[in-house]
């Protein structure tokens, strides 16, 4: 049995590096990319399609992150909030309206300087980062609040009446002078090195560590102690209770987890865009994380990643193919992959593997069981 | 045969609107024996074990725990007292391993649970652990397969190990053997004893197979319509002509 445990261990090792390779030469790729298209294109790192590409590129980065916190609620733990946009939207709107309303006055009057290095843009960055930090965590904290009485459709209801609560307020023309109420806050003030027009490509940069980062944290999370009974939760929440997990502390931990990282997408959103508008925490918002998730396949971190980009993609030419109509294309693109790949791309192509695999076991048993009852004959 | 009473009922009673599924039942469980609670089919047998492990609370009446009042603790914290139970209906985590559905009972009672960036292979006390318990109920060759493509028997089988991963004092099995054929009983029935008798535990049985009643318990509680026939040792029960007339003869022919 230990031999088979450790071959069994080797096998996973194998199969875990060979996914691990595969993301390496993306990364290398993603990597690569900015300057290889400059090239190609002639156009200047800050210019051109290599700009706009890089643009493309990093709101894919942003959305990848917020689908993979979706899915990590809805995916692996089971929870299907229709109000997830309010943690990505806490962020951007807490970001920028410190940064707009907070911070200028601040560093009007102040300066922090290490011997004549002035550091002062980088601790405000972090205490506002730190900000966000905390709200995330509180609205992962409400969410989860609502979860413990309410089941099923009256839980998926509260999530999209809290949901739409927060889009209200935002909303709101009694702020404003704050908000900016429907237009929402613009011209954000964002330090120059980390300014989407002057700089893009440390933006790019930026973004994309920041999904790297985000995609080990989150599997590193789902493969946890801590992760496993969040996806039990999922799969039986009455036998997870009587092997004695409570369900509302886990459902709590993945609720203010997935809220971290949304809230800090949205964060950067707001860097990559300038600004904070009510759609960054409307439903609509939910419901693209929630269809990218399930075109790349639910419970997959590489799904949504895969599903974030299927969508810039498509976002992208449809409407130089299709024009006005390129909703309606999508819809029935969207409805084509449902149908045939009912488990997302990622999903679906891993049930595949595994039932090939079982398949070819099954043959492999049924072999060496006649083996067996022809040997026990001719003995 | 003087020894203590790890589990007790005090006038348990459950009613669902107006038809009361457990009526007025008392109960005492002695440590270290094997307790059978057998009955007709809506007798009331399920609803109490959802009563002593904390699924549904009591219209009225008291649960105790070695001693101590449990009947307003939820599931999760009798499971930390060390009470395990198995369902009647087949009730485990459909698309996890063999191995991942052991593995998290036997996590549970661990101090590692919130343990948020280490990866799960690298607690071996739980893998060890499960690979132990499917070992004990005859699954080690499926560990790797999702727990929704076993077999019936086979279901039940790791139905017995999330239970027994969970390595509990008392032990609720609501009718382990239900669906299985006659010819899969008989293994069933070893690794019940294994166990049970094996860890000195105490355990509960709801069963419908007279023959495996009476041949492993040592008590026997009747129940009919939500309350307490009779009780006693299993050739008190076979012999008791109130039992006998009020259903057993014609329930199961086999004992008469
Ligand atoms: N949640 C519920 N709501 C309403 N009625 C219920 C509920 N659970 C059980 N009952 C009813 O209570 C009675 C007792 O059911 P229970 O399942 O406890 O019987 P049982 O002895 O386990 O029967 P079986 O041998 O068929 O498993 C039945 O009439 C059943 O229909
Ligand atoms: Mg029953």
């Amino acid at each position: 049995m230990v031999n088979r445990r450790d071959a069994i261990k080797k096998n996973k090792l194998v199969s875990s590096m060979k996914g691990e390779g595969t993301l390496l030469v993306l990364l290398v790729v993603l990597i690569l990319f900015p300057f290889v298209m400059s090239f190609i294109t002639g156009t200047g790192m800050n210019e051109g399609v290599t700009k706009f590409w890089q643009g493309q590129l990093i709101i894919f980065f942003i959305m990848a992150v917020f689908a993979m916190s979706y899915d990590l609620l809805m995916g692996f733990g089971g929870i299907l909030s229709f109000g997830h946009a309010a943690s990505f939207g806490g962020g951007a709107y807490t970001f920028a309206l410190l940064m707009k309303h907070v911070v200028p006055p601040i560093t009007h009057n102040y300066r922090i300087t290490i011997g004549s290095v002035n550091i002062t843009d980088a601790i405000v960055l972090i205490v506002v980062f730190l900000v966000v930090l905390l709200v995330s965590i509180l609205i992962g904290l409400l969410f989860a609040a609502t979860s413990i009485r309410l089941k099923g459709a009256y839980f998926a209801m509260l999530t999209l009446a809290l949901g739409s609560a927060m889009h209200m307020l935002v909303k709101a023309t009694d702020f404003h002078k704050w908000t900016g109420a429907d237009e929402g806050l613009h011209g954000v003030p964002v330090p120059v090195w980390l300014n989407p027009t002057q700089n893009r490509l440390t933006v790019y940069f930026v973004s994309l560590a920041f999904l790297i980062i985000c995609y080990l944290l989150m599997k590193r999370m789902v493969n946890s102690p801590t992760g496993r009974v969040i996806i039990a939760n999922r799969e039986n929440e009455d036998r997870m209770r009587m092997i004695g997990y409570n369900p509302v502390t886990y459902r709590t931990i993945a609720f203010v987890s997935a809220s971290i990282f949304a809230g800090f997408a949205g964060a950067l959103y707001s860097i990559w865009n300038t600004s904070a508008t009510p759609t960054m925490v409307s439903a609509v918002m939910t419901v693209n994380a929630l269809i990218i998730t399930i075109l790349g396949g639910m419970g997959t971190l590489v799904g949504a990643i895969l599903g974030a980009a299927i969508m810039q993609v498509i976002s992208q030419f449809f409407y130089t193919w299709f024009g006005a109509r390129w909703p309606l294309v999508f819809g029935v693109l969207f409805i084509l992959i449902v149908m045939f790949l009912p488990y997302g791309i990622i999903g679906t192509w891993r049930m595949k593997k595994h039932d090939l695999k079982q398949f070819f076991e099954q043959g492999k048993r049924i072999i060496a069981q006649k083996k067996t009852l022809n040997q026990e004959e001719e003995a | 045969m003087t020894k203590d009473i790890i589990l007790e009922a005090k006038s348990l009673t459950k009613a669902f609107g107006s038809l009361v599924a457990v009526d007025d039942v008392s109960i005492a469980i002695q440590a270290k024996t094997m307790h059978a609670i057998i009955g007709p089919n809506g007798a009331g047998k399920t609803t109490l074990f959802n009563l002593l492990s904390g699924v549904l609370p009591p219209t009225k009446g008291e649960v105790f725990y070695k001693g101590e009042n449990i009947t307003s603790l939820p599931p999760y914290k009798r499971a930390h007292l060390g009470i395990g139970r198995s369902y009647q209906i087949t009730n485990i985590f459909p698309n996890l391993s063999v191995i991942e559905n052991v593995r998290l009972a036997a996590q549970a009672k661990g101090k590692d649970n919130f343990k948020l960036f280490r990866k799960v292979d690298d607690f071996h006390e739980y893998v060890n652990k499960a690979y132990e318990v499917i070992g004990i109920v005859d699954l080690a060759g499926r560990a790797n397969d999702f727990a929704r493509d076993l077999t019936h028997g086979e279901k039940r089988k790791l139905e017995l190990g999330i239970m027994l991963a969970c390595d509990p004092e008392l032990l609720l099995f609501d009718e382990p053997t239900a669906g299985m054929s006659s010819d899969q009983v008989p293994e069933l029935i070893s690794i019940i004893n294994q166990i049970v008798q094996q860890r000195e535990r105490t355990a509960i049985l709801v069963e419908h197979r007279m023959d495996v009643v009476m041949s492993i318990s040592d008590v026997v509680t009747v129940m009919n319509q939500g309350r307490i026939l009779a009780e006693g040792a299993p050739s008190d029960i076979a012999n008791n002509q109130q039992v006998q007339t009020a259903y057993l003869g014609d329930l199961y022919g086999e004992l008469a």
